[in-house]
């Protein structure tokens, strides 16, 4: 993985996000090492996710590393209208490393293609966010002791939930069994669905979440947002058939976790988050090391 | 019938040197110009649509003088005209007469449907993968949408 781009979750094989997931392990133990200290490591933020960017910088820093770096786009040269290949090529010669993330699809693709230094992918557009899959796996490693052989249910906007379909996609590569929650409009693209059949696995779909929660190990809720809905009656109508609340864990499996990616709104009630089954804030702090794994693997230092 | 069959193959053979495109659908030989960039060539170029053909009933034809194209370079026709035929002509005989095939990357000349793409935003040249030949659906190699015959724009 040295000096290899990651723009999107294919770009490495299942070998080689085990591994990172190997050194995520050895940086949840012990996260704070000198091992950055001759690396800037640029953080090119083209439109804000404070959660992200911060996510990264702190797993920098942690390695002790130098950052540079903008975190939206009004206070760069971008507004000023240089092209990206620019901005790019520009903040190349000043680091060893860019971590961007950009509004258009396909925008870290092109600057892998241009960078002399290795890009990794914070989130562009709607397309890809390899590194929130990889916390994921990691989380559902971490929880289940593996990822094969696992029921995983997903929650939600399922249809235009990137990180869905990056998740359905990078675990085709396990044995997992899947199963879809959502409201007809929002049901899973077929090209997706493509994928969990081209690799003999099977999956069901429902519209009803708690008929799903005994079934599972991993129940990932995501949130449904109203612009999605072309009627906005029908969003009225679903809102609340989505939204889990401590009871509807009673009947849970003993090893279930509940994941969601963050910010959530309200579709996790507050009284889940003390839980045994809550897993999402320790989830997003694995993102921390998952981060951290990444970057030493591209850097050559682990 | 036999006169204008006549006269179509006296179209393709009074080449001395050079390539004629034949069955082209009718309705797409202004795009292969396009594709092709006939348009910028300084040599002889002839074409006709609505010929009759026996195959398809009506057919283009295009015939470039002096000009030897690439097998990559035709191919990119196949997009918008898979049953085009490649004829090489060189002295007034064909040399080699072969079906355009369809390739497996589309470089250049069609743009991405999303809006949202960064081909669509930066001055970047698309690039697709061909992933359903028959049904001629092209992913993008930046934002990884699909991008279908009916929905081709060309750049
Ligand atoms: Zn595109």
């Amino acid at each position: 993985m040295k000096n290899r781009s990651l723009v999107s979750i294919n770009d490495y094989s299942k070998e080689e996000y085990l591994k990172i997931l190997d050194i995520a392990e050895e940086f949840e133990k012990n996260p704070k090492q000198n091992i950055f200290e001759k690396y800037v490591v640029a953080t090119l933020f083209f439109e804000p996710s404070t959660r992200t960017r911060l996510s990264f910088e702190s797993a920098v820093n942690q390695l002790g590393g130098k950052i540079i770096g903008f975190s939206d786009a009004s206070s760069s040269s971008v507004k000023k209208g240089e092209s990206l290949k620019d901005t790019i090529k520009t903040v190349a010669n000043y680091s060893d490393l860019i971590v961007m993330r950009h509004p258009l699809e396909g925008s870290a693709r092109f600057a892998s293609e241009v960078s002399d230094v290795p890009i990794i992918n914070a989130g562009d557009g709607a397309n890809q966010h390899p590194t929130q899959c990889l916390l994921d796996l990691y989380s559902i490693r971490k929880t289940q002791g593996k990822i094969d052989d696992l029921h995983i249910a997903f929650v939600g906007d399922l249809k235009y939930g990137r990180t869905v379909h990056s998740n359905v996609i990078a675990l085709t590569n396990f044995k997992c069994t899947f199963h879809f929650v959502s409201p007809t409009e929002l049901k899973l693209p077929s090209a997706v669905k493509r994928h969990i059949k081209e690799s003999n696995l099977e999956y069901y779909q429902y519209t009803d979440l708690s008929e799903v929660i005994p079934k599972v190990d991993i129940l990932y809720m995501t949130r449904i947002q109203r612009e999605r809905f072309s009627d906005p009656m029908e969003y009225e109508r679903v809102k609340n058939a989505y939204i889990l609340n401590g009871n509807m864990l009673a009947n849970s499996k003993p090893n279930l976790k509940v994941l969601h990616p963050l910010p959530r709104v309200n579709e996790i009630d507050e009284n889940v988050d003390e839980m045994k089954q809550a897993y999402y804030f320790q989830q997003a702090k694995n993102g921390v090391y998952v981060r951290q794994a990444l970057m030493a693997a591209i850097l050559g230092v682990k | 019938m036999e006169s204008k069959k006549l006269r179509t193959e006296l179209v393709v053979s009074a080449l001395e040197n050079g390539t004629v495109i034949d069955h082209i659908p009718s309705k797409n030989v202004f795009q292969v110009i396009k594709i092709l960039n006939l348009d910028t060539f300084d040599n002889q170029i002839l074409f006709g649509t609505n010929l009759d053909s026996k195959r398809y009933g009506k057919k283009g034809i295009i015939k470039v003088k002096n000009k030897f194209f690439e097998i990559e370079e035709i191919n990119k026709i196949a997009i918008v005209a898979p049953s085009a035929t490649l004829i090489v002509i060189k002295n007034f005989e064909i040399i080699e007469k072969k079906p355009v095939e369809v390739p497996g990357i589309v470089d250049k000349f069609i743009k991405c449907i999303n809006p949202n793409c960064v081909t669509n935003h930066e001055n970047i040249h698309t690039r697709f993968t061909v992933i359903d030949k028959d049904a001629m659906k092209l992913q993008c190699h930046y934002c990884e949408k699909t991008t279908s015959k009916e929905n081709f724009i060309f750049i």
